[in-house]
């Protein structure tokens, strides 16, 4: 199982600011290993962040994200001791689910 | 262990145990990895990937503000940040024009969502990075060229 996904969900006056560290190998499918064989590509193709049931912000990702992708953002009318949460999808079908409760 | 039995059973084990607690439906994985665009994410160049992304060609904008560092250390871990003020922003778009393939990350932004988002993308050379906006249907592009003394591709 994928480690938890770390999410700061904070209410400011112009909005909620998210910043996501997600937890991913994200390889490109160009790196050989010590034997020389291709790593083969393993990567976050979409995220969907969620806040009361709607999608607050649609990703789709390649391999050229950064390992233990990073992302931050802001939208309006969230809510403190509201919940946001957040699903990612990879190339492989595995996927991962946190939520975090707005501060 | 044979890897390709790992990765199958790794696979199929974890998206199992997915649906088995409820988390999200198999149908809702398959979905959200349907909906990734597949020609956008193989396309060469900035022109390939508009024209993938339904496009015929962008427009310079100076209300897109794309910061990156002039120099990346490493090119593995480059910050970038694009915010738009194009009105009827509808999505985000970051390329590496040198990269293997040019499309890094793409936003969809909904209505109450500020059009700005902040990530790390690899780098696998010296290259021109262009942030792009499709407001209104239409595409908008500002550029940046961003020095990398480390490659990230892994090459």
């Amino acid at each position: 199982m994928p480690d938890p996904m770390r999410i700061r969900a904070t209410e400011q006056p112009d909005g909620v600011d998210v910043r996501v560290l997600m937890s991913h190998e994200m390889e490109t499918g160009q790196r050989r290993d010590s034997a020389g064989a291709i790593v083969p590509a393993w990567f976050i193709q979409t995220v969907v962040v969620s806040y009361a049931g709607k999608p607050v912000l649609n990703a789709e990702w390649g391999p050229a994200v950064a390992k233990n992708p990073y992302l931050q953002f802001k939208f309006k009318g969230g809510k403190k001791g509201e919940k946001i949460s957040i699903t990612w999808v990879d190339n492989r079908g595995e996927t991962r689910t946190d939520e975090a409760t707005i501060g | 262990m044979n890897r390709s039995r790992r990765n199958f059973v790794q696979a199929g084990g974890v998206l199992g145990l997915m649906v088995a607690t409820g988390l999200i439906t198999a149908e809702e994985a398959r979905a959200q990895q349907q909906a990734w665009n597949k020609a956008a994410f193989e396309a060469k160049s900035l022109d390939e990937t508009i024209k993938a992304l339904g496009g015929t060609g962008t427009a310079q904008s100076a209300d897109i503000t794309l910061t990156a560092p002039d120099i990346a250390e490493n090119g593995a871990v480059v910050p970038v940040a694009v915010a738009s003020k194009i009105p009827n922003t509808q999505s985000i778009y970051i390329l590496v024009e040198k990269n293997p393939n040019a499309l890094a990350a793409g936003f969809g932004i909904p209505a109450g969502t500020d059009a700005s988002i902040a990530t790390r993308i690899k780098m696998g050379q010296t290259s021109n990075v262009h942030a792009v906006v499709k407001a209104d249907n239409k595409f908008y592009v500002a550029t940046k060229e961003v020095k990398v003394t480390l490659g990230g591709c892994g090459g």
